[in-house]
């Protein structure tokens, strides 16, 4: 292949590129919007895996003329019908989620919650502290509350998790 | 040509189309599900006899010419995967049919779930027959969907939080294999697997190692290969018993068997083995170090259940016939005990009400039978002599001490411990929910729920470290200690096996519709032992098939590639 078409080798990269971005939010459906984006990127990169443009890849119809490859086009259809499944059933998802928890985040995976507990109460990890728990907006959710943790240790008890959750309060 | 090849595609299509219509009688559709898969079971017997004696079948699907059209291939393994995966989904719709599915599942469609279990199995038909890129990409895709659809069936709170991971991983894979398959039609100009073996073998080595890795990159996430492992465990538990089984028992080892073709038909040239075996290691030891750590068997399993795709990597790195051969047999072996271990939980959920190892205890005692089913599929796993476990993972072992590199003794190494850490995972579970009694257990889960009173009466059981506990089961999470809680809760009645048995509330009578197939899965992973000869001297011709492309393609090929023709 010498002949590539760089605007559609460009555009390809700039849908692939900002649907990645959008896959990785948390809101489901923005997600989803990353998907699409991402389906129609490498429906694009098929075009350009095809070669060079042609006279439509229709016997009796171009007589001479170099034709179109049809087979990427023909994977390009079923790929868009593929996405078209995928979007329903996505937005089917994401609203069970909406009418469940009233928001349509992506959850936390039940083994990361588990060990992000182990975390926040050890009192020997000062360093998954430093690193996870910033004060920024990124998503309150994730920031243990007090009732995650359970309710307050005794006095002479040596560990003190709920310490170090509070950034506000470290040295 | 031969025209059976395409049928265990083409039966479940045409079952699902016909039980969608006849929604309304469930009877009707249970029939032509049973009539469908019976029919799939018989046709793969038949078409395995066919490769083993007369070599690979073929079928050029709607008449287009060669290269451009799609073309269904049964060599030895792709038959044999066939028919395993046919009689295990056979054994676990017969158990879905005895559980009924909708019984204890408030406003689940149970219109959808025989259609949707059909175009399951067509996927997985397709998946193991197809001889082109794009139709794998397809029977993919088929099979995915009906696991979204399964895995999120009813739409709970529980099942939307696992399946939208789920869902969205294998989205993500989903693009990933399109992006590899317009990359090799870009570098080669073909998708047929016979076609491309030819082309790939003159292409630049790094063109084709990128090609390579892109395609392992995506089977690697199906088949749940560390470190793409993390999305199966926490997706897999939340689905109905029959539903988690066929999803162990099928679904990764498709992705395995793509891994599989991939490797010794397309790049036979770059094993990749050191990759590879490094794969194999990892996803074995930290697979089964995250099983001991469950207190939920259907959790535990599902850990189990990426370790021992470990095994089935380590055969593939090695590239020689004995770790080819080990792998296919591993991967039957593999299939019918997580099959019918997941079964049989489910079948102890119903007894216990839980699957949750804090809850019950003494099922030896009150489910006598049922321990005896979880006992011998448990020990098979963990590979005790003389199951076929140990017949498997003693080929694979051996494949590894002939290859001799220093890494490959490590993975001897690794592959022995994982075996043992397995056989305690399973001990453990053993020893904790059959053994112990359920007032024992009871009151384990009493004291847990007491954890953090300070009153004299409380906690004397577990001992607090480093943000967990440490009890007779082993280590609880802080959410085992909430559950616990709710146990003495009247707000919430969560009863566990020791006060429904005092209530009399417990599920005394456990179906015959629903042990029978459990049982003859059991039955079933019991006799490959006894056939274990056979079916390892078949494996090992299936692995000279694989190793050797050359017949593949000049039956796939019969007048050599066009480019080439006069």
């Amino acid at each position: 292949m010498t002949d590539v078409n760089l605007t559609l080798v460009l555009v390809s990269a700039a849908l692939l590129g900002c649907g990645v971005y959008l896959l990785l939010e948390r809101s489901l459906s923005r997600v989803l919007v990353g998907l699409v984006m991402m389906g129609n990127g490498v429906s694009i990169a098929f075009l350009v895996a095809g070669g060079p443009a042609g006279a439509p890849p229709i016997v009796g119809e171009t007589e001479g003329e170099p034709m179109a490859d049809p087979l990427p086009q023909a994977m390009v259809l079923t790929a868009i019908v593929i996405t078209l499944a995928t979007v329903s059933f996505v937005l089917a998802m994401a609203y069970r989620s909406w009418q469940l928890n009233s928001h349509d985040d992506v959850q936390d995976d039940v083994e990361d919650a588990r060990i992000r507990r182990l975390a926040t109460a050890d009192v020997t990890s000062e360093a998954y502290g430093a690193v996870t728990d910033s004060p920024g907006p990124d998503d309150p959710r994730e920031e243990p509350t007090a009732e995650d943790l359970g309710p307050p240790r005794e006095p002479d008890e040596p560990a003190k998790p709920v310490e170090h959750t509070d950034p506000e309060e470290r040295p | 040509m031969n025209a059976l090849v395409p049928l265990p595609v083409v039966l479940p299509l045409l079952g699902a189309g016909i039980s969608l219509v006849l929604g309304r009688y469930p009877r009707i559709q249970r029939w032509v599900s049973i009539v469908v898969l019976v029919g799939i079971v018989a046709v793969a017997a038949v078409l395995m006899v066919q490769a083993d004696t007369s070599g690979p079948q073929t079928q050029w699907v709607g008449g287009w010419p060669e290269t451009l059209g799609i073309v269904l291939v049964a060599d030895r393994l792709a038959a044999l995967m066939l028919l395993v995966s046919a009689l295990v989904t056979l054994a676990v719709l017969g158990y879905s049919i005895g559980q009924g599915m909708t019984e204890d599942e408030e406003g689940a469609p149970l219109s959808i779930y025989h259609p949707t279990f059909l175009v399951l199995v067509a996927g997985v038909a397709n998946a193991f027959l197809a001889g082109d890129l794009f139709n794998l990409f397809v029977s993919f895709e088929m099979l995915l969907f009906s696991s979204y659809v399964l895995l999120t069936l009813g739409g709970t709170a529980t099942r939307i939080r696992a399946g939208t991971i789920y869902v969205l991983v294998n989205l993500l894979s989903s693009t990933l294999f399109l992006i590899s398959i317009a990359v090799v039609y870009a570098a080669t100009g073909t998708l047929t697997l016979a076609h491309l073996a030819e082309r790939i073998a003159d292409l630049p080595d790094h063109v084709a190692l990128m090609l390579q890795l892109l395609l392992l990159t995506t089977f690697a996430i199906k088949a749940a290969v560390f470190p793409l492992s993390f999305w199966l465990p926490d997706s897999y538990p939340t689905a109905p018993a029959p539903v988690t089984a066929v999803f162990a028992g099928l679904l990764t080892k498709v992705g395995v068997y793509a891994i599989l073709r991939m490797q010794t038909l397309l790049f036979p040239d770059s094993p990749l083995t050191d990759l590879l075996l490094w794969a194999a290691l990892l996803t074995m030891v930290i697979g089964i170090l995250g099983a001991i750590a469950q207190s939920d068997i259907k959790r535990m399993l599902s850990f189990t259940l990426v370790s021992h795709i470990g095994y089935l990597v380590l055969g593939i790195a090695l590239a020689n016939r004995a770790g080819v051969s080990g792998t296919i047999f591993y991967i039957v072996h593999h299939i019918t005990v997580q099959t019918a271990l997941f079964l049989i939980v489910g079948l102890v959920e119903r007894r216990a009400g839980s699957t949750s190892l804090l809850r019950m205890g003494g099922l030896a005692r009150i489910a006598p039978m049922l321990a005896v089913l979880f006992f011998v599929p448990a020990m098979n796993l963990a590979g005790i002599p003389p199951f076929s476990g140990f017949i498997g993972k003693v080929g694979l072992l051996q494949a590894a001490q002939q290859n001799g590199s220093a890494l490959a003794w490590v993975l001897v190494v690794g592959g022995v411990l994982t075996s043992l850490l397995t056989l305690y995972a399973v001990a453990k579970t053993w020893a904790v929910a059959f053994w112990r009694t359920p007032e024992e257990a009871h009151d384990a889960l009493a004291a847990l729920g007491r954890e953090d009173d300070p009153s004299p009466e409380g906690g004397d059981l577990p001992i607090r470290h480093r943000g967990h506990l440490h009890t007779a089961t082993g280590v609880v999470s802080a959410q085992d200690v909430a559950d616990a809680r709710r146990l003495g809760d009247d707000e919430q009645p969560d009863r566990d096996l020791h006060q429904l048995i005092q209530a009399g509330d417990d599920n005394r009578r456990l179906p015959a519709s629903m042990v029978v197939p459990a049982a003859s899965l059991v039955v079933l992973s019991v006799a490959l032992t006894a056939v274990a000869g056979p079916l390892f001297a078949y494996s090992d011709r299936a692995a000279e098939d694989l190793l050797d492309p050359t017949t593949y393609i000049g039956v796939v090929l019969p007048d050599g590639p066009p480019e080439e023709r006069p």
